[in-house]
């Protein structure tokens, strides 16, 4: 087993950049994947199938697809990514934080999935009671219809996190495979396999994949039921 | 206080065009199933947005299409008790009873949590899970939630039509407690003829989303005609009545009313505690002289004052006990053979065991007389 873990540095960097990468992906895509689950499940706008159609585009197209679409709008000389630069000082090209987003958009068709579903099985006449008693729409959604929807935001959470692990195609197509800024584990696996001798190298990246997928999976039961104990929903 | 509603609104094929107003303790709207009473609480509520029309609580507009005014729900202070409880699943019964009271204005909240905790009587619940509540602890709860909120106004959609005979019998006295012990105005809505007489002060009759009688319960709920059809065997008289005494041997307990004394199976209420007595119209018999040899204790002599025509071969008569109102369901036969006319003076008997839990308050288990 000690050679699972003797990992070289650049492999332990692999691994820690994605999880960095994952988390971020996950934790920035929560609130406009909330904001857009909550348009999807109770809006009624012209444009709501057009915009239900944009969300799912990364889960129908190739990734090599989304990722090159991410470098022409968010690249150097892509609109977004100049502005971005220029304003904020926010690059994406080349760097961990361009990983972050590529997962973060190839997830953000499932964790969308998962928080409307939950928001469509919401009981609105629990919100219209808390109306009556005086709470105003925003406390409403922050102390009725978020903790009811609670089981659906981490199932979605874990499915964009897990997304992110494995994401390959559109990461690498949009900031390239660089050693210890961009190279996720996909990535370092790939690279394994393309070089004579990187048999054992891939393999252990490759059971350190299967155990952190496996732990998120594990980590999300156990919350979803702790959460679901705690509402005791008849 | 005072509210006033005056409202045109359609939904489908179905139009409500309802105008009342009541300054009523508490106010019943009763109708069938369909009669657009669940509409109107929500409209005052501010869950449903009339077409048209105006709606004002103590003095202020709430609603008026015409002025273009609709104030949102959480800024109405009306509380609402609905059919189904909606108690937080989330949060535990202490927490969804306080959830109102964050959103009151320091300055205007008057209801106290250990008050409403006694009056209702859920101390006991306040740790648990709404899920592991009986039916009839979930709408106590839910009365408790809508009265901490402090309202203005407290709106009871059918709080007990979901209820069995047993929850229904014990949620009732608290709410009878709650009418006669805190200052709230409250509007009742419901389809039984038994709460209605038993609760309310006031009462709105609506069918088909028109209002067909409006008044005191006293009066309205005599007009048999028009209550809806399977509730008219719960139709009759309510009378305002006080026990005088209890007769231990035979376990009975003795009302006093304007009509005489009514004697009723033993309440648990002290002597002196006011009663509202319902009399079913088809309890009651009419002899032309005082009758003798008779199992029934309740024999109330008056004077007939009303004669109309019922459903197929039965007539509703209307019997002046002494200022007492008391209504009988006879049969045209019956009314041919005893010659009875307008004017002519009977007796109007009831038997003791008529009169169950629905008719009488049974009280509070806690009001005992010691």
């Amino acid at each position: 087993m000690t050679w699972l873990l003797d990992l070289t540095p650049d492999e332990w960097n692999a691994v820690r950049l994605s999880i960095k990468v994952a988390t971020v992906a996950m934790l920035a895509s929560l609130p406009p994947g909330i904001a857009i689950a909550l348009l999807l499940a109770r809006g009624k706008f012209w444009g709501k199938t057009l915009l239900n159609g944009v969300v799912h585009l990364p889960l129908v197209l190739p990734p090599v697809v989304t990722g090159y679409l991410l470098l022409l709008t968010f690249g150097k000389r892509g609109p977004a990514g100049a502005f971005l630069a220029e304003h904020f000082g926010i690059v994406f090209s080349f760097r961990w934080t361009g990983a972050a987003l590529a997962c973060g958009v190839m997830g953000f068709p499932l964790m969308v999935r998962a928080i409307r579903l939950s928001i469509e099985a919401v009981d609105r006449k629990m919100e219209a009671a808390a109306g009556t008693l005086g709470a105003n729409p925003l406390w409403v959604f922050g102390t009725i219809t978020l903790p009811l929807i609670l089981p659906g935001l981490i199932a979605g959470a874990i499915l964009s996190f897990a997304k992110a692990m494995g994401e390959f195609g559109a990461t690498i197509t949009f900031v390239s495979n660089i050693p210890n800024e961009t190279q996720t584990l996909p990535s370092a696996i790939y690279t394994f396999t393309q070089v004579p001798g990187g048999d054992e190298g891939a393999l252990r990246l490759t059971l350190i994949s299967i155990v952190i997928s496996m732990a998120a999976l594990v980590a999300s039961e156990v919350l979803a039921r702790r959460v679901g104990r705690r509402m005791d929903i008849e | 206080m005072t509210f006033l509603i005056d409202i045109g609104h359609r939904v489908g094929d179905f139009a409500i065009d309802a105008r009342f107003e009541s300054a009523g303790r508490l106010t019943a709207l009763f109708g069938p199933s369909g009669s657009g009473k669940t509409t109107l609480i929500n409209m005052i509520a501010g869950l449903i947005r009339p077409d048209k029309g105006r709606i004002e609580v103590d003095g202020r507009v709430l609603v008026d299409t015409g002025a273009g005014i609709f104030v949102p729900r959480h800024k109405r202070r009306i509380g609402m008790v609905f059919q189904d409880a909606r108690l937080f699943p989330h949060m535990s019964v202490t927490s969804n009873l306080r959830y109102g009271r964050w959103f009151t204005p320091a300055a205007e909240r008057y209801a106290d949590m250990d008050a409403v905790v006694e009056l209702l009587g859920i101390g006991p619940l306040l740790n648990r899970r709404p899920a592991k509540l009986s039916g009839g602890e979930k709408q106590r709860v839910a009365i408790g939630r809508a009265l901490l909120a402090s309202p203005r106004l407290l709106l009871m959609d059918e709080p007990l039509a979901s209820l069995d005979e047993a929850r229904k019998a014990e949620v009732l006295p608290y709410i009878e407690r709650l009418r006669d012990e805190t200052k709230i105005p409250i509007v009742y809505v419901s389809h039984s003829v038994a709460e209605v007489a038993r609760l309310a002060s006031d009462v709105v009759m609506l069918a088909q989303g028109k209002v067909t009688a409006s008044g005191p319960t006293e009066a309205v709920i005599q007009r048999l005609d028009l209550l809806p059809a399977e509730e008219r065997g719960e139709g009759g008289a309510v009378l305002d009545t006080k026990v005088l005494r209890h007769d231990e041997v035979f376990g009975m307990t003795v009302l006093g009313s304007a009509a005489g004394e009514i004697r009723v199976p033993r309440l648990a209420m002290k002597p002196g505690a006011p009663v509202r007595t319902r009399i079913r119209a088809r309890d009651v018999m009419i002899a032309t002289e005082h009758p003798t040899g008779l199992s029934a204790l309740n024999i109330l002599p008056g004077t007939i004052v009303a004669i109309s025509p019922g459903d197929g071969p039965t007539v509703e008569v209307g019997i002046d006990c002494n200022g007492a109102m008391v209504l009988a369901r006879i049969t045209e036969q019956s009314r041919q053979v005893l010659k009875l006319r307008l004017g002519g003076k009977v007796f109007a008997v009831v038997k003791t065991v008529s009169f169950d839990r629905a008719n009488t308050g049974a009280g509070l288990p806690l009001e005992v007389d010691g």
